[in-house]
């Protein structure tokens, strides 16, 4: 707990130094916030057009996709903001900049991920809130929601925060693979956008069980829908999204110790 | 006990190559064989060798980057390879190719990061800041990104960044790369008053042979993973096959001059060049010859630190 907490704390003091950088030129700041959110907007726009020839996609209406769209992309773009950049260790072993990291008093994870924070991806998460709030009127809000809401949310960017680093720690054994990470991490983030029912069960537990996306959404969204799985899960399945989340930050830590001690005894 | 101690410091390399299409063989290579060696508080130590002798290796272990494959090493009384975090705190590292500070930010930035990152009291941090940039000639450039500073000016910010919190051991990875005459020499100067005012421990890697006459009185020298010469600049000239030159002006032209301990390499009109061994002193020579010739004026060359080391790379 005691190195968790160091890792926050450097982690802050860096990624406060970049938004008070990216502040310097606030009129560049704000073109490119409002840029972020006009480009992820008609990410949207694309799936609202497709109902423009259909009533219903996999059983789901356009208002139940905008959900499942909401609760993936926060999760998916908060995490993107606050670790995204930890796909550049490829890069960083390249250009030496890790050796200078690890002569550092502070975790080597917490300076990857913080390093050239960029505030202006909050124009993202706020285009991914407003469909949010286009869709959240369909459901029957109560305590119960909320609390399951809330919990999916911070599990949802502790999964894709784990997605980020796992993925991109593969670069420590070969240094190009950061097109191999997008592919499970954006690649990810917009499977998740569309109901599982248009899938093939294979995939939908490939998704459950090896690479747990489904527990970001899926599963919780149900039960802000009053549904129940079309594929039998386990009812329980829509509460477990934090039991997701610390299997998945326990294999992740195994992975970046993994990926740390061989560049430790390889040095490339 | 020493602030450094090497003992039979390892690090093999395994390199997988391919054969055909799917078979592949591994070959080991030794970067750093069975290296051993003691630094004391307040030396400044020059650690040289070729291209691929194994010096970044050396350094990359005695920081905790890597992980040794055999032997020990003990920093400040900590084993880098598992104690990295806190040996980071009593060690400053310059790497002259690339710079830790943060491309983007101003120096200024830069340095207000490290002093958090390192939690250096307000007190020593506002010292060091205030010595170092004056010394380092940096005042002008404090709110300047770090792209745009030239190499040398970057060169000079890297070093008041890695000195900020007081580090007991400087490890400089060719520092004088790339700079001009004038910049090298400022930057030596620094560096000898640091180690002469603060008792910076300095340890450098270098090319430049000058960097180690105007700053190391020790010299390792590594080549294949091991130290091939560990000691005094001076005896390294006696070391090898090293000579010296007697250069002699005569009056008149004359044959070659023949004295006892030192041969004629080379004639040009009345001038001589005599070789005889670094080791020997050169007064009973000096006599001989004045003795013996009407002589104008005379000199004493060195031998080229250069040549030295390649006869001890070559043997």
């Amino acid at each position: 707990m005691v190195e968790v907490a160091h890792a926050v704390r450097a982690y802050w003091l860096i990624a406060a130094l970049w938004i008070r950088a990216s502040m310097a030129y606030p009129l560049s700041f704000w073109t490119m916030t409002v840029g972020g959110v006009l480009i992820t907007f008609l990410d949207f726009v694309a799936i609202w057009l497709m109902f423009s020839h259909l009533d219903s996609y996999g059983g789901f209406t356009l208002r139940e996709i905008g959900l499942l769209y909401g609760v993936t992309s926060i999760s998916f773009r908060l995490a993107d903001m606050l670790v995204g950049s930890v796909e550049k260790i490829g890069q960083k072993v390249r250009s030496g900049d890790l050796d200078a990291m690890m002569t550092k008093p502070v975790p080597v994870l917490a300076q990857l991920c913080a390093d050239r924070f960029e505030l202006r991806r909050l124009g993202q998460i706020a285009q991914s809130v407003a469909v949010f709030g286009w869709a959240a009127p369909i459901v029957e809000w109560n305590p119960q929601r909320l609390a399951v809401l809330a919990m999916a949310l911070v599990s949802g960017v502790v999964i894709y925060f784990c997605v980020f680093v796992a993925f991109s720690t593969i670069q420590f054994w070969t240094t190009d693979a950061s097109e191999f990470a997008n592919a499970f991490t954006y690649g990810g983030n917009t499977i998740m956008q569309y109901p599982m029912t248009i899938f093939p069960l294979e995939v939908v537990r490939s998704l459950t069980y090896l690479l747990p996306l489904t527990f970001v959404n899926w599963y919780p969204c149900l039960f802000l829908l009053g549904l129940h799985d079309p594929f039998g899960a386990p009812g329980w399945f829509r509460f477990a999204s934090p039991l997701a989340a610390l299997v998945l930050v326990g294999v992740t830590t195994l992975v970046w110790r993994q990926g740390l001690r061989r560049y430790r005894s390889t040095g490339s | 006990m020493s602030l450094i101690e090497v003992r039979d410091l390892s690090r093999e390399f395994t390199i997988r190559k391919r054969v055909g299409v799917v078979r592949r063989t591994s070959v080991v290579k030794r970067a750093v064989h069975d290296l051993s060696f003691e630094i004391d508080a307040g030396e400044m130590v020059g650690y040289i060798g070729p291209n691929g002798a194994g010096k970044s290796t050396t350094i990359k272990m005695l920081t905790g980057i890597l992980v040794p494959s055999g032997g020990s090493a003990i920093v400040a009384g900590l084993e880098p390879a598992r104690q990295r975090r806190e040996l980071a705190r009593r060690i400053g590292v310059v790497f002259g190719q690339r710079t830790s500070l943060w491309w983007d930010l101003p120096l200024r930035d830069s340095f207000e990061l490290l002093r958090r990152i390192y939690r250096i009291p307000d007190q020593t941090f506002q010292r060091n800041l205030d010595d170092h940039v004056a010394l380092l000639d940096l005042g002008d450039l404090m709110d300047t990104p770090v792209r745009q500073l030239s190499l040398g000016q970057r060169m000079r910010g890297d070093i008041a960044a890695a000195l900020l919190h007081d580090p007991e051991i400087l490890y400089l990875d060719e520092p004088t790369i790339g700079l001009d005459v004038i910049s090298k020499g400022r930057l030596r100067e620094f560096l000898r008053a640091l180690n002469h005012e603060r008792g910076t421990t300095l340890m450098l890697t270098t090319h430049d042979l000058q960097d180690i006459e105007a700053l190391c009185d020790r010299v390792i020298v590594i080549d294949h993973g091991t130290a091939v010469f560990d000691g005094p600049l001076s005896s390294l000239r006696l070391n090898g096959d090293a000579s010296r030159t007697l250069v002699v002006d005569l009056v008149d032209e004359a044959p070659a001059i023949s004295v006892e301990g030192a041969q004629v390499v080379k004639v040009e009109g009345p001038r001589q060049w005599l070789s005889f061994p670094a080791g020997a002193s050169a007064a009973p020579l000096v006599a001989q010859v004045a003795a013996a010739y009407d002589v104008a004026d005379l000199s004493i060359h060195e031998p080229a630190i250069e040549d030295v080391i390649r006869t001890l790379y070559g043997g």
